[in-house]
């Protein structure tokens, strides 16, 4: 439960903390330090192929993309920090943001939930491979194809087709 | 009143679930726009877990399948996400989201 | 090597495959296209082969594999696939020559820029061919037929461009269908008098003892047991698709395509199927045969259309001038003998007639492929003449076509054939009609042959085309040899002293073999025929040949209104065209006058009638209805307007509104208790 505790403030507070800053580069840094966090989370609850895989795609490489769109995207060093957005936009999500925590957490401690003490579900990580392409080999295919097709539809739209858009 | 572990784990997600949505409604920049849905979606993937560790009768592999497969699309979605943002820079010089408004009816 | 009768289905698969390939194919890869067809059709051929040593381990039986093709609610449609000798013998016969003429065409054909169709056509008919010679059900057979069809219409359309051309594919596939009409209705009514159209099926199929003894106890109309009525309706079938009288106007005509195409299905094989359909039927066509009491037996009509058809072919023959139609007409003189030996009750002489006519046949009509392809598309053969010098290959196999056609003794397969069907003439007990017009068809296809050969290689050059022909590629000859070789080798295999073929077709596993001189009487009548028929064709056409290609023909000198009449074909064009045409003209008037002036007034009195009630309606609508209809859509209008402002383009915005509609659901859930 500590271990738990701990971990949630953490990463709940590096994600806030990353929503809030000015600077880009600061907030994708400190994004990974929340994913990093949500994999210890993962590690905690005892699904340690995900948190690797977390770590991996989120630590490794969802970051990396970040951090490449914000260089793509920056012009010049002083726009780096950009332009505080409206007060009434942030008061506006502040609002919104409240009332669906509100609502939620309103849902969470008044559900019974039943927590069963027994030791976390075992599952080898061979086992894991075993029903990924034994009875999910369509579903793996499936998402194969989807992220190549991602993959390939990120090229064509972010690539050059013509000389007037080049920067 | 003493919070369960499985609880626990559902407001944590809750929670980041809202700095996440936060975040995207706050902010205009673009990157951190989707850098906040990102967050909405690995609060999901929390919740898959907590009720996979937690849940009655959980089965050995639903919930991490489940998380495993919306990893893949998370991914997938970043990847498309942060191209479309490079593309909107190319065409309008602004990552700022505001501006991105040619559908207004 | 062997091939069980389950897997008889590549035999007519691996070409439908080709033919499906070669449809993909760009037009310029013709030469892909050929290769692939011959290829197919190779493999089909070797499969053949296979299944001809199994059919031949057990001659008297019939191997079948059959199989549900589909499940209806009240019953399951049952196909199959069907080994006996007579399928063997076929499909290695079908699928040998066709390879040939395959070969043969991809030269004939090559300059042709649709020579890929061509190709695709070809391996469709292929196709077809074989599984209607492989089908254990008369539904697959019927299946098979009508491809085999619109393959036929195809390829006679090939050069759909000419007027002519277009006119003789409608042309035989119209008149064939006639004869398909029967063959439905009678496949309809054996379905309904027996359950079944399997052939075999363990003793449950029409052809076995079960089935065919209930069909020949009962009686019909007119006194008819029903298996002589179903048999007649199904010989319908046969009557167009083997060019029978009456229906064979459009075998001639089907010579507008091109050669090779002539060669294979207007001569050797599609022609040869209605041979093949009453011959595989024929246990229900003989059911009826120990019956005294019926007015007639269905093989009797089939022995007296084929004796008629046997002799109008040879004598229009005589009178024709282009080289592709005389030989049409031998082949449906051909066809009728066979048709003839079936209703003699003689089904082994009339497939080995079959077979031999196939190889010399299509010999013939590779030869004069060959012959019109040097001579640059000339076919009239008055034209030609005096090739014997400049093409010696196509020359030397083109007689021995004509001889095993016209049957010269010993060493033709013709000859003993030809004598197989004269001798089961002969034992007939019905009637000698059909004997005697066999005997007159011997000297009449004797006296025609000659003519074509002394006008066509003899004499001189009568035309520039035909001055200027020259030997053709080995592409094109080396199939005219191979044939050559069989016209003469197959005779051997049927002779009376090892008659190999007709024994196993009729199911005998040994092979007795008679004395050569077996019904010597006989042999020699049909010798001093043949010599007469030659004779007298050499007397007239050979001794001196045709000077210029004006000039009247002999017997046109001699018999000047008999070979008028012979030329018209004997004017059963006209007569259809007066009979079935003006039938046909004049039910159309009917109709049109009946359309123009009963059906067309009432539609003109309802127009008018809904001209009136426009007018009406107009007036109301301009005055009454579109005030409404402008404020409806005013008030459209603004409506839209208002909803477009919410599409205010910022994605925040709309996020926030998801947000909103979220807390609202879940308040809802929460404090309204929906579980």
């Amino acid at each position: 439960m500590i271990t738990l505790t701990f971990i949630a403030l953490v990463t709940l507070a590096a994600a806030a903390v990353a929503m809030s800053q000015r600077n880009l580069i600061h907030s994708a840094l400190l994004l990974v330090a929340s994913w990093a966090g949500i994999a210890g989370f993962y590690l905690w609850a005892g699904a340690e192929f995900v948190a690797f895989a977390q770590i991996l795609v989120y630590v490794g490489a969802v970051s990396m993309v970040v951090l490449f769109a914000v260089l793509l995207t920056r012009r010049s060093h002083a726009e780096l920090a950009i332009a505080p957005a409206s007060v009434k936009r942030i008061l506006a999500a502040i609002v919104a943001g409240g009332a669906v925590l509100g609502a939620l957490f309103g849902a969470v401690l008044s559900t019974p939930l039943a927590s069963a003490a027994a030791p976390p579900p075992a599952i080898s990580v061979k086992a894991l491979g075993a029903q990924l392409l034994g009875r999910h080999t369509a579903s793996v295919l499936l998402i194969a194809v989807l992220l190549t097709v991602a993959l390939l539809g990120a090229v064509v739209i972010a690539s050059t087709n013509s000389k007037e858009d080049a920067p | 009143m003493s919070l369960s572990p499985l609880q626990l784990c559902l407001l944590f997600s809750s929670a980041l679930f809202c700095v996440g949505l936060i975040g995207a409604l706050a902010r205009s920049n673009t990157i951190l726009v989707l850098l906040g849905v990102e967050l909405m979606l690995n609060a999901a993937n929390i919740n898959f877990i907590a009720f996979w560790r937690y849940g009655p009768a959980p089965s050995p592999a639903t919930g991490v399948l489940f998380v495993i497969f919306a990893i893949a699309v998370a991914a997938a979605e970043a990847a498309v996400g942060l191209a479309l943002v490079i593309a909107v820079y190319r065409h309008r010089r602004s990552i700022q989201l505001q501006d991105a408004n040619s559908l207004k009816g | 090597m062997s091939l069980s009768a389950s897997s008889l289905w590549l035999i007519p698969a691996l070409p439908l495959l080709a033919a499906a390939l070669t449809a993909t194919l760009p037009r310029s890869r013709a030469g892909l296209a050929a290769a692939i067809a011959i290829g197919a059709l190779a493999l089909s051929f070797l499969l053949s082969c296979g299944a001809l040593v199994t059919a031949l381990a057990a001659p008297g039986e019939h191997l079948y594999s059959n199989f549900i093709w589909f499940d209806l609610g009240l019953g399951t449609v049952r196909l199959g696939w069907l080994l006996d000798p007579l399928t063997a013998l076929m499909c290695t016969m079908v699928t040998f020559v066709g390879t040939l003429i395959f070969i043969f065409s991809s030269a004939y054909m090559h300059d042709d820029d649709r020579a890929k169709q061509f190709f695709c056509f070809l391996s469709l008919f292929a196709a077809a061919m074989l599984g209607l010679l492989v089908a254990n059900s008369l539904l697959l057979l019927f299946i098979c037929w009508e491809l085999v069809g619109l393959a036929s219409y195809l390829l006679i359309g090939f050069w759909f461009h000419k007027p002519s051309v277009a006119a003789a594919a409608k042309k035989a596939f119209i008149t064939t269908r006639i004869g398909d009409i029967g063959f439905l209705l009678g496949l309809l009514w054996l379905n309904d008098a027996t359950g079944s159209l399997l052939f075999y099926d363990g003793g449950k199929g029409v052809l076995e003892t079960g089935a065919l003894s209930a069909l020949a106890a009962q009686t019909t109309f007119g006194g008819l047991a029903v298996s002589t009525a179903i048999g007649l309706l199904l010989f319908c079938g046969a009557i167009g698709k083997s060019g029978q009288f009456p229906l064979h106007v459009w075998l001639p005509d089907a010579m507008e395509g091109p050669t090779p195409v002539s060669a294979l299905i207007h001569a050797a094989t599609m022609v040869a199927a209605g041979v093949f359909l009453i011959a595989r039927i024929f246990p229900l066509m003989e059911a009826d045969k120990l019956l005294a009491a019926v007015p007639v037996h269905a093989l009797s009509v089939v022995a007296t259309i084929g004796a008629i058809t046997a002799l109008l072919g040879a004598f229009i023959a005589i009178a024709q001038n282009d080289l592709k139609r005389i030989l049409a007409f031998s082949t449906v003189s051909q066809l009728g003998y066979m048709m003839l030996a079936l209703g003699v009750g003689a089904p082994s002489a009339a497939i080995f007639h079959l077979l031999t006519h196939a190889f010399f046949k299509a010999l013939l009509f590779l030869g004069a492929g060959s012959v019109i392809h040097a001579a640059h598309h000339e076919q009239d053969i008055r034209q030609l003449g005096g090739l014997s010098a400049k093409m010696k290959l196509t020359f030397a196999t083109f007689a021995i076509g004509t001889m095993a056609l016209v049957g010269v003794p010993l060493f033709f397969s013709g000859f003993w054939s030809k004598e197989a069907i004269l001798h089961a003439a002969h034992g007939w007990q019905v009637s000698h009609f059909p004997f005697y017009a066999a005997l007159l068809g011997v000297v009449l296809t004797a006296f025609y042959n000659t003519r074509l050969i002394s006008e066509v290689f003899f004499g001189h050059g009568r035309s520039r085309s035909a001055n200027h022909a020259h030997e053709n590629s080995s592409v094109m000859t080396t199939p005219l040899v191979i044939l050559a070789f069989f016209a003469i080798a197959l005779g051997f295999l049927g002779a009376p002293a090892y008659p190999w073929i007709p024994a196993k077709l009729s199911g005998e596993a040994a092979v007795h073999g008679h004395s050569l001189f077996d019904g010597v009487g006989l042999m020699a009548l049909s010798v001093v025929l043949v010599a007469l028929g030659v004779g007298a064709g050499f007397a007239l056409y050979g001794r001196k040949t045709r000077t210029s290609s004006t000039a009247r023909d002999p017997l046109e000198q001699a018999l000047p209104r008999v070979f008028a009449a012979l030329a018209a074909r004997l004017g059963f064009d006209e007569l259809y065209t007066a009979t079935v045409g003006r039938l046909n003209a004049a039910l159309a008037t009917f109709s049109d006058l009946l359309d123009r002036w009963v059906f067309d007034a009432v539609i003109r009195f309802l127009t008018r009638l809904g001209q009136f009630a426009g007018i009406v309606n107009r007036e109301t609508d301009e005055d009454l209805l579109n005030g409404g209809f402008d404020a409806t859509s005013q008030s459209l209008r603004s409506t839209g307007q208002a909803y477009s402002r919410a599409q205010s383009g910022d994605a925040h915005g709309y996020l926030r509104v998801i947000a909103a509609g979220f807390v609202l659901l879940l308040l809802a859930v929460l404090l309204g208790g929906v579980r």
